[in-house]
């Protein structure tokens, strides 16, 4: 069964006015990008998208033989915004394939880190880069009527943020020269000084290894930390009334703006943040550390959460190529012919992957793109899950479990309340995120806002954890190892904008094999195999049109707001390019070929 | 009358030797985007400061970098394209990620790395064609992070795409046609202040107000990597004392844990990585030479006591003449990069396809 939304035929009223219309580079985003699309201007909907990346590096390739303790190290610089994701998750799998367990207090370190990189990456991107996108010069450009709703509409939240009209906000949004832009540009620094006091330095951190960390444990670093993470606490007062009056407003200024960047709501989370009472990185004991991490991993399909497990998670998840530059290896080595437990392990799982690219011209019918396919397997269907850009799959799976309740966060089986305690100027306060009707490209940037609030209120607890520790005089931030001859691991993780795992296989003491699968291969994706499109294309593919400007100078604003509100980050695994305006063919709706 | 004068002070300021010079920064190399979002992080200068014009003599610049740009995708290349053409005014180019060898492909159509799309072809447009294009035009070429200025993790034994570093590509004694090297500043990521600091130097050398740059034989700024790791450490106390760190987490030199501190040129330990806040050793973490040519194989396996090391260690009480030399052995041949990061066309990696 292909995952994509059935198209809205309803909306071809009109004779079909059909242009091709591409971007490559997309900008704003990290890494190499390009979306192509035919838009019917006459009925203001995306009728095609594809999605392609241009760049290759070949991890998989270089990994080989090389010192399973280096994975760490070599991995993170798979990304430059979120390449501590990788070397954490790296070291999650290093742990799992060594048989060490960190001390701790090394534990609620690695998720101080984390937290603080939750905390800057969802602020520079939501505000700095996604945020321009709605900032005034853009939305002048795009949709003068819009702006001049805005001057009118009052902000309902802005004795918290002190931006009058939601005009004023999006001028607060425009690049450089706008308040908010540059506050949370400064903010982003500040963030990422609390990370650099866990992890080194940002973003290839220097003090993580498997077994634990190098990070002096004191009293002056928690409290470098904690100082710092109470400011991001009342910045994040102001900021979630903000977006939310941000982006609700937009569904009232453009009716129908929830069906921008709308698809199927199927989602992926691999959970977040270790609980060191109980997880002994084992892959027996998988199911049950995994859920007491404190963002529980899950998936979600059509608002049901199928799975908990990540055993389950890591069983099914299947890499298909279709229209990416790889030959298959369906004849290549199978590593890994049993899990731990004895469950089968596919051909086309990561542990068995063998990655051979084959460079070739670029042809959208055949191969378009170096990403690959990866799916999840689920009562016979390859579903082609999303990460909602990280922090909507993080909530709705989560929310949905119910199982974290830290009193800082509470997952209640539909919603998660995030407590923030009293600041320097503003008092106590709860936010609650609630699950939304759509998985859409305004619910994922308020997500984002959400998540930011989350990280905070988890690190208050992560804080409290460690100084515990230190208190109690258990001051050992790392155990020690020894790298097994033959071994395998694996390790999830949430990256910043979605699912990341790593899978590795050692044998004779050096890497034989190693996978790691980052949240934008899973969102970026091209066509499988069998025809599937991956969530960009099949987003993008399903977008009403609300710009205002015709082909002549059109932007594509939609189609940018709903690529950006997955978080594009291709160094881990897509470009758009604005065509030049060629009309590709005008024809008659079969259903309405009378009407003009 | 007087609140009308021209401010007496006025006569300080100077007005730069060009007007505007543009950044044409390309990220398409095989990187990570790292160090565009490293020189976010940077307060000495911020991107903001310079951009906004709150230094003193500094032409107007402006930035054309993907991961912070306004426009997106034609829109955004339309400086590159007038780049190209002569037609942009002052431009110093900025290549970020490592230079993949495009001649090795058996398939000519193609590609590794790709930027835009060409309109003729519809083809990606190779990254290495926009440095082939660009270069020649620019008033300076830097190479920002440890990949495109010598190739860093992913030029690293047995990689499939042949990649190099910029100086590898254009040549070491390439010259822009103002008659400057290439600037190497390198860093798995670029240290934040590290970058701006060097563009600024750059911008008031084009407004004419600073002298050539002064750079070492690996092209890198001599005032940021003229010391090691080690002298800016404050954990060289510990060294001295022969005192030891046997597990991560202690406080002490961490030298025999790994740390390749003592031959490696970078000023990280001493400036921190933003606002004086960590760093590598000074923090727990060994150095792993991320700013070297040699990095990262010859720094490899990581976690293991550089072999130099113990020699050191062993007679760390004999300072002077004889250690400096014997480290600087060391230290001539990490600043060397393997032999395999060449444009000839043909791999010498160690990789050959599936095996």
């Amino acid at each position: 069964m292909a995952t994509t939304t059935a198209t809205d035929t309803q909306a071809l009223s009109k004779k079909q006015q059909i242009v091709e219309m591409n971007w490559d580079p997309i900008t704003r985003i990290v890494g190499s990008l390009g979306i192509f699309t035919k838009i019917d201007f006459a009925n203001r909907h995306v009728v095609e998208c594809h999605s392609t990346s241009s760049i290759f590096r070949g991890y998989s390739i270089f990994m080989k033989g090389k010192d399973p303790r280096d994975a760490h190290f070599i991995t993170s610089r798979i990304c430059g915004i979120c390449g501590d994701n990788h070397a954490t998750c790296a070291n999650y799998a290093q742990n799992m394939a060594f048989g060490v367990v960190p001390p701790a207090l090394g534990e609620w370190i690695v998720n101080l880190g984390e937290a603080a990189e939750y905390m800057f990456d969802h602020n520079i991107f939501q505000d700095n880069l996604v945020g321009v996108d709605f900032c005034e010069q853009m939305v002048k450009e795009t949709n003068p009527s819009v702006l001049a709703k805005a001057e009118k509409t009052s902000s309902p939240h802005s004795d918290l943020h002190g931006y009058k009209t939601i005009a004023d906000i999006m001028r607060a949004l425009n690049p450089f020269t706008g308040a908010f832009y540059r506050e949370a540009l400064q903010m982003s620094r500040m963030t990422r000084e609390m990370f650099c006091l866990m992890e080194g330095r940002h973003v290839h951190p220097s003090t993580l290894y498997p077994g634990g960390v190098g990070t002096v444990p004191t009293v002056q670093l928690f409290t470098d930390y904690l100082v710092r993470l109470m400011k991001y606490v009342e910045f994040m007062k102001k900021v979630v009334p903000l977006h939310d009056d941000l982006f609700d407003f937009f569904y009232e200024a453009l009716p129908g703006y929830e069906q921008v960047g709308q698809r199927r709501i199927l989602l992926g989370c691999w959970g977040s943040f270790q609980n060191p009472d109980v997880c002994d990185y084992t892959y027996k004991n998988m199911n049950a550390w995994g859920n007491r991490m404190f963002v529980t991993p899950g998936v979600v399909v059509d608002g049901k959460l199928v799975t908990t497990d990540l055993v389950d998670i890591n069983l099914n998840i299947r890499i298909l190529l279709g229209s990416s530059y790889y030959d298959d290896w369906e004849d290549g080595e199978t590593f890994v012919t049993k899990d731990p437990l004895g469950n089968p392990v596919d051909k086309r799982h990561p542990w068995n992957q063998t990655t051979t690219p084959k460079p070739q011209k670029r042809d959208f019918a055949g191969k378009y793109t170096w990403v690959m396919s990866p799916r999840w397997f689920h009562k016979g269907d390859y579903l082609a899950l999303d990460t909602g850009g990280g922090p909507l799959a993080r909530f709705w799976a989560t929310a949905l479990a119910g199982k974290v309740d830290i009193g800082y966060v509470k997952a209640t089986g539909q919603s998660v309340k995030i407590y923030l305690p009293k600041t320097m100027s503003l008092p106590e306060t709860e936010f609650e995120w609630k699950i939304p009707k759509w998985s859409n490209t305004i619910e994922r940037d308020r997500a984002r806002t959400y998540f930011q609030a989350y990280s905070a209120a988890a690190a208050l607890h992560f804080v409290e954890k460690a100084l515990g520790e230190l208190h109690a005089g258990h001051t050992r931030t790392w155990s020690d190892f020894k790298v097994p001859e033959e071994a395998i691991g694996c390790g999830f993780h949430e990256a910043v904008r979605g699912v990341l795992s790593h899978h590795v296989v050692i044998r004779e003491g050096k890497i034989a094999n190693y996978h790691p699968y980052p949240p934008t291969p899973w969102n970026a994706n091209p066509r499988d195999i069998y025809g599937t499109p991956g969530p960009y294309e099949d987003a993008v593919q399903n977008t009403p049109i609300f710009e205002e400007n015709g082909p002549d100078n059109f932007k594509g604003i939609d189609i940018m707001r709903s690529v950006r509100s997955f978080d594009p980050c291709l160094p881990c695994g897509v470009h758009m390019y604005l065509g030049n305006g060629k009309v590709l063919e005008q024809r008659h709706s079969p259903m309405f070929g009378v009407l003009r | 009358m007087t609140a009308q004068a021209v401010p007496h002070g006025r006569a300080t300021q100077k007005a730069p030797a060009v007007a505007e010079v543009h950044i044409i920064w390309i990220t398409a190399g095989l990187g990570c985007d790292g160090d565009s979002v490293s020189i976010t992080a940077a307060m000495q200068p911020s991107i903001e400061d310079v951009l906004l014009g709150a230094i003193p003599g500094l032409p107007k610049v402006i930035l054309h970098n993907p991961v912070l740009a306004y426009e997106t995708g034609e829109a955004f290349l339309d400086a590159f394209y007038k780049a190209e053409e002569g037609k942009l005014g002052p431009f110093v180019l900025v290549v970020e990620g490592s230079i993949p060898n495009e001649k090795i492909h058996s398939d000519k159509a193609g590609y590794w790395a790709a930027m835009g799309t060409d309109s003729a072809t519809g083809q990606p447009i190779k990254t290495t064609e926009w440095i082939d294009r660009l270069a020649p035009k620019a008033v300076a070429a830097v190479a920002i992070g440890t990949c495109a200025t010598y190739g860093g993790i992913h030029a690293m034994q047995g990689n499939p795409t042949g990649c190099m570093g910029l100086a590898d590509y254009l040549g070491w004694d390439w010259r822009s046609k103002a008659g400057l090297p290439i600037v190497n500043v390198p860093g798995c990521p670029v240290q934040p202040d590290n970058f701006m600091e060097t563009v600024l130097y750059l911008l008031y050398q084009v407004a004419g107000m600073a002298p050539m740059i002064p750079l070492d034989e690996q092209l890198r700024p001599t005032w940021l990597f003229g010391a090691t790791v080690h002298e800016g450490c404050d954990r060289a106390g510990y060294y001295e004392q022969g005192d030891f760190a046997q597990v991560y987490g202690s406080p002490k030199c961490i030298v025999k844990l790994g740390c390749w501190g003592p031959v490696v040129n970078c000023n990280v330990p001493k400036r921190g990585w933003m606002a004086g806040i960590g760093g590598c050793p000074n923090v727990g973490g060994i150095c792993i030479g991320c700013t070297m040519p040699g990095f990262p194989d010859k720094f490899m396996p990581f976690m293991d006591e550089p072999p130099g090391a113990r020699v050191s260690t062993g007679s760390s009480s004999l300072y002077g003449r004889a250690i400096r030399s014997l480290r600087s052995i060391t230290q001539s041949t990490l600043n060397k990069e393997p032999k395999w990061r060449h444009t000839r066309a043909e791999l010498t990696t160690g990789y050959h396809g599936r095996s």
